[in-house]
C-alpha cells in the first residue's frame, strides 16, 4: 500500500505543469551562465587569476567546463530552494487547496504513510532537479569549454585542483549538496502540513531561507553564537570538498546539522499531519 | 438481530468555542438507505468527517462494522466508498487517471477493465481522456459516484450528493441509490436538507439540529403518523371556530392567525370539516394537509 501510495505521488508531480518550472528555470538560467561565459568569461576569470597566475602551474584552460560547474553550482544553490519549495511545499496544502486530500485520507492507509509517500517523492523531484542542474553544469560545460584543472578560491588562497582528482569531488559535493536541498524539501514539506493553501508554505520556506541567510552572515557577537546551529550555514557544506586537505570535521558537523533539522522537521510534520483536521 | 453497520453514540465536535455538534447518535443498520437530515449548518457534514476519521470527535464514540474506528481505522475504511461534500478531483489528471489514482488506495485490486466499466455506468465514456479541470460540477459528481464504487465497497456514505444536479441529475441519483439498495445489497448513508427526496428513497432516517438529534427511525413510522397539521383558510374565522367548538373539535385548534385557522386532525375528519364549514355558509378558500414531521422540518429548514 505504501508504494501505490508513493506511485501516485510520483505520478502527481509528474503531471503537475508547475514541476516544470524548476527544469525549465534551470535550463534558462544555466543556459545563460554558459552564453555569458562563452562571450566575456575570460575577462571575468582573469579578474580573479591575474595576481596569482605566475606563482601557479597549471593544466588546460583556466575557463573550463569544471571551473564553470563549480561557478554555476555556488550561485544556484541559493535559489534551488525556491524551485525545489514550488513543488514540495505544494504536497500537502495543495491536496487541501484542491480538496482531494478529503478524499486521500478516507482511504485505508494511515496518514503516516502518505506523507512518507509525498516525502519520498518529494524527494526524487529534488533529485532529479539537482542531476540535471549537474548535467546542465557539468556534461553541457565540458562540451562548450572542454576540461582542466580546477583553480579554486578558499578563504586561505586560491588552490588549484587537478582534474584526474575532480571526479569524486564532484560526485560527493553533489551528494552534499542534494542533502542540503532534501533538507529545504523537508521544510517546505513540514510547512505544507500547517497550511490549506499552496502559497504560503512556499512562501515561508523562503522567508527562513532568507532570515537565517542574513542572520548568518551579520557579524554581530550574540548571532555568532547561534550561527553554527543555521541549516543555512551548512547549504555550503559541499564546497569543503574542493579544499585540500578536506576538513573532514568540518563535512561531519554539517552532515550532522543537516541530518538533525530534517529529523526533527519530519518529526514535527508527522505530528502535525496525522492530528491535523481536514476542514477544507 | 440484524447487523449495525454504523454506530454513532453521542458525538460531540467543538471548534475552539463553537459546538458544531453537541449530542449525536444513531445506528445504521446493514441494508439500509439511511437518511441523515437536518437544515443547514445542523452538523451533517462534521458527523460524516468524523465518521471518515477526517477530523477527530471532542467525545463520542463511533464503531462501524462491529469495529471501533480509533482502533481499526483501516479495516473500517476499505469497506467505505464515500463523497464529502464537493467531488474534488486533480485538475491536472484525466477522469481515468484520478479514479485509478483512488482506486491504487482502496485495498482492492481494481482492473484497467473495470475502470472503463464504472466509466461507462455513470455515463462518462468518452471523456475518460479528459482532464477535470474541464469537468461541468454534474460530470464531477458523477465522477465522484464512481469513484465510490470502484472497490464494490459494503458502505456508502454521500454527503448532499444531489446539490448542483440538473433534475435529471437527481433522478439519475436517486435511481443509482435504489439499484445500489435493491440489486447489489449496498448500505446507504445519505445526507440531505430535502426531506421529500429522503422520504423517497430511504427507509430509516434520523433528523439533527443544531448539533442534536432530534429524532431517529423508520420512515415510514416517522411520516405517516396519523395525526396532521391541516390549515384551512376561510373567510369567517370566528364562525368556523364556533363550528368547531360545537363539533366538540376544540382541542384540535392549534392557532389562528388572520384568515388561516390550523387544526392538528386526522385525514378523515378533513372532508367532514370542510363539508360541515361549507354547510353552514361559510367560504372555504383553502385547505392545506401536512404531515406533522413535514411541518415540524420546514419549520427549522425556514428557521
Ligand atoms: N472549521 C470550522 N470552524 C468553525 N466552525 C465550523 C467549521 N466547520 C463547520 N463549522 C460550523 O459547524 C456547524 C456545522 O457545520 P456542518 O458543515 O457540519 O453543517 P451541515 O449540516 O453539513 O450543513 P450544510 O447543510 O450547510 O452542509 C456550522 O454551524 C458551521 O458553521
Ligand atoms: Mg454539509
Amino acid at each position: 500500500m505504501f508504494w501505490k501510495s508513493t506511485y501516485n505521488e510520483f505520478i502527481k508531480i509528474a503531471a503537475k505543469p508547475r514541476s516544470y518550472i524548476g527544469i525549465a528555470a534551470i535550463t534558462l538560467i544555466v543556459g545563460i551562465i554558459l552564453f555569458a561565459m562563452k562571450m566575456d568569461g575570460l575577462e571575468f576569470i582573469s579578474f580573479v587569476t591575474a595576481p596569482f597566475e605566475q606563482a601557479l602551474s597549471f593544466e588546460g584552460n583556466i575557463l573550463n567546463g569544471n571551473l564553470i560547474a563549480f561557478i554555476i553550482l555556488q550561485m544556484l544553490i541559493i535559489h534551488v530552494p525556491l524551485l525545489i519549495a514550488l513543488v514540495t511545499g505544494d504536497l500537502v496544502s495543495g491536496e487541501g487547496a484542491m480538496g482531494t486530500i478529503r478524499l486521500l485520507l478516507t482511504k485505508p492507509i494511515s496518514r503516516t504513510s502518505i506523507l512518507f509517500s509525498k516525502y519520498i517523492a518529494g524527494c526524487a523531484y529534488t533529485l532529479v532537479i539537482l542531476l540535471w542542474m549537474g548535467f546542465m553544469a557539468l556534461v553541457v560545460g565540458k562540451w562548450m569549454f572542454g576540461t582542466g584543472d580546477l583553480m579554486v578560491l578558499n578563504s586561505d588562497g586560491l588552490i588549484v585542483l587537478q582534474q584526474q582528482d575532480l571526479g569524486w569531488r564532484f560526485a560527493l559535493g553533489f551528494s552534499v549538496a542534494f542533502l542540503s536541498l532534501v533538507m529545504i524539501a523537508t521544510l517546505s514539506l513540514t510547512l505544507s502540513c500547517f497550511s490549506e493553501n499552496s502559497i504560503g508554505p512556499i512562501v515561508s520556506t523562503m522567508a527562513i531561507i532568507i532570515l537565517f541567510t542574513i542572520i548568518g552572515n551579520l557579524d554581530v557577537p550574540v548571532l555568532q553564537i547561534i550561527q553554527p546551529y543555521l541549516f543555512t550555514t551548512h547549504m555550503m557544506a559541499w564546497r569543503s570538498f574542493f579544499e585540500d586537505p578536506l576538513p573532514y570535521d568540518d563535512i561531519l558537523h554539517s552532515l550532522l546539522i543537516l541530518a538533525i533539522h530534517i529529523a526533527g522537521l519530519l518529526v514535527i510534520a508527522v505530528y502535525k499531519f496525522n492530528r491535523k483536521d481536514i476542514l477544507s | 438481530m440484524e447487523e449495525k453497520i454504523i454506530e454513532v453514540n453521542h458525538l460531540v465536535k467543538h471548534y475552539g468555542k463553537f459546538k458544531a455538534v453537541e449530542d449525536v447518535s444513531f445506528d445504521v443498520y446493514r441494508g439500509d438507505v439511511y437518511g441523515f437530515l437536518g437544515p443547514n449548518g445542523a452538523g451533517k457534514s462534521t458527523t460524516i468527517r468524523t465518521i471518515l476519521s477526517l477530523i477527530k470527535p471532542t467525545s463520542g464514540q463511533i464503531r462501524m462494522f462491529g469495529k471501533d474506528l480509533q482502533t481499526d481505522r483501516n479495516y473500517i475504511l476499505q469497506r467505505i466508498g464515500c463523497i464529502v461534500e464537493k467531488p474534488d478531483f486533480y485538475k491536472y489528471l484525466s477522469a481515468e487517471k484520478n479514479l485509478e489514482i483512488f482506486a491504487r488506495l482502496s485495498g482492492v485490486n481494481v482492473t484497467k477493465s473495470k475502470v472503463h466499466e464504472i466509466i461507462e455506468f455513470v455515463g462518462l465514456k468518452g471523456r475518460e481522456k479528459d482532464k477535470l479541470g474541464g469537468f461541468s460540477h454534474g460530470m464531477k459528481q458523477r465522477l465522484g459516484i464512481a469513484q465510490t464504487l470502484i472497490h464494490d465497497p459494503e458502505l456508502i456514505i454521500l454527503d448532499e450528493p444531489t446539490t448542483g444536479l440538473d433534475p435529471q441529475g437527481i433522478i439519475d441519483i436517486r435511481n443509482l441509490i435504489l439499484q445500489l439498495k435493491n440489486e447489489h445489497k449496498k448500505t446507504v448513508l445519505l445526507s440531505s436538507h430535502i426531506l421529500s427526496e429522503i422520504e423517497l428513497i430511504a427507509n430509516r432516517m434520523v433528523i439533527i439540529n443544531k448539533g442534536r438529534t432530534i429524532v431517529q427511525g423508520s420512515v415510514s413510522e416517522l411520516l405517516n403518523a396519523q395525526e396532521l397539521i391541516v390549515s384551512i383558510s376561510v373567510d369567517n374565522i370566528e364562525k368556523a371556530r364556533q363550528l368547531l367548538i360545537n363539533a366538540s373539535l376544540e382541542k384540535a385548534i392549534d392557532k389562528i392567525e388572520n384568515n388561516n385557522l390550523l387544526l392538528h386532525i386526522s385525514q378523515e375528519k378533513i372532508p367532514f370539516v370542510n363539508k360541515m364549514f361549507c354547510d353552514n355558509g361559510l367560504n372555504v378558500y383553502s385547505i392545506e394537509a401536512k404531515r406533522k414531521l413535514e411541518d415540524y422540518f420546514l419549520k427549522l429548514i425556514n428557521g
